[in-house]
């Protein structure tokens, strides 16, 4: 990775002139035999791939009704042209919202529709054909689904939709994306993305109990299969083994502690994150979710929280019910699922938890809003709640806390650069111009407010920000989770629990 | 002859924009999707989805300068259609008089706004780059009309009771004599050639918004299950 090119930082997030082609050369690892079979998929491409691959989008076009709109109605407006972070960073115009739906677009106007059938010159209609499926799988994978261009668009058109839509047709004919597939591979042979086994997973939760115990001195607990708690705790499989996000599993089980309410983690549904929505499979998703639902069941609890991960929530929050719904077997006082900074700011607003704010005190945090939490779920009974809750909670437990530009939080929060699929080696160049705005406006806090700390509550996030920061000259210790922060300041011990 | 194709570009322009919005209408959504910060309420959605067509709420979130010239078209495009009634409709209410002007006015607004996009369209590096040939077209038809209905308001005033009657006759299915001016023929040839090509093209954003299921949900899906109508009745 060494020919990769860090942008340079400047004051304000800039807008690049298009130039074509800076991206055309980026594509990711294609998926093997291996990685297709278990999911069903065509192994290799399929011979009649064209056919096919068409017959497949009128299907999608019948079955999803975003889908159908989104190929008619778009007005080439140009809104959506300056505000996806891929762009921003690379300046390739196939990363221009409009433009990446466009290259499924002029395949549905050739198909599909009387214009595209008799003046395909007039109205930019193309055949599925070799280079057409080339630049799909190029840039079908330069899009981290995060929803920013659907804010801005007169008719919510949703870029994610359309390229879930073209991996999933591309899924059909056997032309995979090794990265998510295997992943998928995993959950269903092992449980998690990580491919941790339930004997290294025991392990690893009695070393952190063990730490736990001789930092605070108090036996916190990270029960695995216990069947009867209270909870069921779905965390992303990182929060097992990686850092800064292991912090994070430990201020959940803290948290749990100091309320007093029991939790269990299960090793066969030891992962939140669903990869079956970043290559758009119904099936996929529905079966990775619903081993959730089955160990809920299995483990009788009777509350279900998700962790700190922003693709799993928005699978959680949006579409388990859907999915795999109802879940009229949990207790009906809670919403399900409840995501654990909803859990844990609702505790400290009962008061179960204390927190003593200066043991934060050397952080000055700033706040990272997760695209799929800020633009396609919420937390809380009102709109807006996936803003507010995760800075109250931060406000709960620290002293310093600063937002960055309002035009890059909230609803108009920029992707880390990493999101729907793309947390791969070999598309680093793409994710590290992607971080660019994010990055602009990081860089802004931290030399004009002295921010130190990255507040996240996305795996994914924190992954891709621990890999990019260090090549921006930032330092990674900067980044951690929300829970974290938690962690740091909770009191535990004395005035222990609600119930 | 003109009645008989202006009818018969009236009905394609219904029977294709109904067929473009039944299968709109039928096509199911499967999962929740709205984009949020999303209304938690009926209520909301109907609020939410007026301000789009109403004030074009994230146009302007995302492009003040569209917004603005988008706006004024859409704007002037209504008052100047209100003001053509007066061409089909044999007596209307006094106040209509007061809207001739207003409508005069739009049209003027119409035309320097299509003029001010398509500026737009060709000087921005953007949105020159993902402009087709199609798009053009259709801003270049949008302003054949409103200058061709300038022109014959301001230049080359034709027979104006000639072309009421007509319009009036071929309204209530009766004989039209086709007017004999060139420039009527020409305006009135384009917008129906306008209707025509609506239901094929991307003008069908003005019944689509109504379908779009990321403003169109209500946010409440732990609240509610939302059913999948092609859903697996189960996974195994």
């Amino acid at each position: 990775m060494a020919d990769i090119a860090v942008p340079e930082v400047k004051k304000d997030i800039e807008t690049p002139l298009p130039q074509e082609g800076t991206m055309a050369h980026l594509q990711p690892f294609p998926a093997a035999e291996q990685h297709m079979k278990p999911l069903n998929f065509p192994p290799t491409r399929v011979e009649n791939w064209q056919q096919k691959g068409v017959e497949k989008l009128g299907e999608m076009l019948k079955k999803y009704r975003s889908l159908q709109v989104f190929m008619d109605i778009c007005v080439k407006c140009g809104s959506c042209t300056d505000k996806c972070h891929y762009f921003l960073g690379t300046g390739d115009p196939n990363n221009m919202p409009v433009q990446r739906a466009e290259l499924l677009r002029s395949v549905y106007r050739r198909y599909f529709t009387p214009a595209g059938k008799l003046f395909p010159k007039v109205v930019n209609a193309v055949d599925l054909d070799e280079d057409t499926l080339k630049k799909w799988f190029t840039y079908f994978h330069q899009c981290s689904q995060c929803r920013r261009c659907s804010v801005f668009c007169p008719y919510g058109i949703d870029t994610a939709e359309i390229s879930m839509a073209a991996r999933e047709i591309m899924d059909s004919i056997g032309v995979g994306h090794k990265y998510t597939t295997e992943i998928i591979g995993k959950v269903h042979s092992i449980g998690n993305n990580l491919g941790i086994p339930q004997p290294a997973l025991k392990g690893t939760l009695q070393f952190l109990e063990e730490d736990m115990l001789d930092n605070t001195g108090h036996e916190v607990r990270l029960p695995l299969d216990q069947e009867g708690a209270e909870v069921l705790l779905v965390p992303p499989s990182a929060d097992f083994f990686s850092e800064p996000h292991i912090q994070s599993l430990m201020g959940y089980a803290k948290v749990f502690h100091q309320a007093g309410i029991s939790f269990t983690v299960s090793s066969y549904g030891s992962e939140a994150a669903n990869f079956g929505m970043f290559i758009g499979s119904y099936d996929q998703k529905q079966k990775i979710a619903k081993r959730i639902a089955d160990q809920a069941r299995e483990l009788k609890v009777k509350r279900i929280v998700v962790g700190e991960c922003g693709h799993a929530w928005r699978v959680a929050y949006s579409f388990w019910n859907t999915l795999n719904g109802p879940f009229d077997f949990l207790d009906p006082r809670y919403p399900v699922p409840q995501h654990v900074c909803e859990f844990t700011y609702d505790l400290y607003k009962q008061g179960a938890l204390v927190f003593d704010k200066e043991a934060n005190d050397a952080h000055t945090i700033t706040f990272h809003d997760s695209c799929n939490v800020a633009r396609a779920s919420r937390m809380g009974s009102s709109c807006g709640g996936q803003f507010e809750i995760p800075r109250a909670l931060i406000k709960a437990t620290a002293n310093k806390f600063v937002d960055m530009d309002p035009d890059t939080t909230h609803e108009k929060t920029f992707c880390c650069g990493g999101g729907g699929g793309l947390l791969t080696d070999e598309l680093m160049d793409l994710r590290v111009r992607g971080a660019l705005p994010r990055i602009t406006a990081l860089k802004r806090v931290m030399d004009e407010k002295g921010v130190n700390y990255l507040a996240l509550i996305c795996a994914i996030c924190k992954a891709q920000f621990n890999k990019i920061l260090p090549m921006y000259g930032i330092p990674m210790d900067m980044v951690g989770g929300v829970h974290a922060l938690v962690s740091n300041a909770i009191q535990l011990g004395a005035k222990k629990g609600i119930v | 002859m003109l009645a008989l194709i202006a009818y018969a570009a009236l009905l394609v322009f219904f029977i294709g924009f109904t067929w473009r919005i039944l299968t709109y209408w039928r096509s199911p959504a499967p999962l929740k999707i709205p984009t949020t910060p999303a209304p938690t309420s009926t209520g909301g959605v109907v609020w939410r989805l007026f301000t789009e067509v109403a004030f074009f709420n994230s146009l302007f979130k995302g492009n003040k300068w569209t917004w603005a010239g988008g706006y004024l078209f859409h704007a002037a495009l209504a008052v100047v259609l209100i003001r053509h009634l007066r061409y089909f409709v044999d007596s209307l209410p006094p106040f209509f008089a007061y809207i001739q002007i207003a409508g005069i006015i739009a049209g003027l607004i119409m035309v320097k706004a299509l003029g001010f996009l398509l500026i737009r369209r060709l000087w921005v590096a953007r949105t020159r780059a993902i402009s087709s040939l199609a798009d053009y077209l259709i801003l270049a038809l949008l302003l054949a009309i409103g200058l061709s209905g300038l022109l014959m308001k301001f230049v080359f005033r034709p027979d104006i009771v000639e072309i009421k009657t007509a319009m009036i006759n071929w309204v209530t299915f009766q004989e039209v004599t086709t007017p004999g001016d060139a420039l009527f023929l020409l305006h009135f040839v384009l917008v129906l050639l306008l209707m025509a090509i609506f239901p094929f093209s991307k003008l069908m954003h003005m019944g689509g918004l109504f379908f779009s299921p990321t403003r169109n949900q209500v946010d409440n899906p732990r609240e509610r299950k939302h059913v999948n109508p092609w859903a697996n009745k189960a996974v195994e």
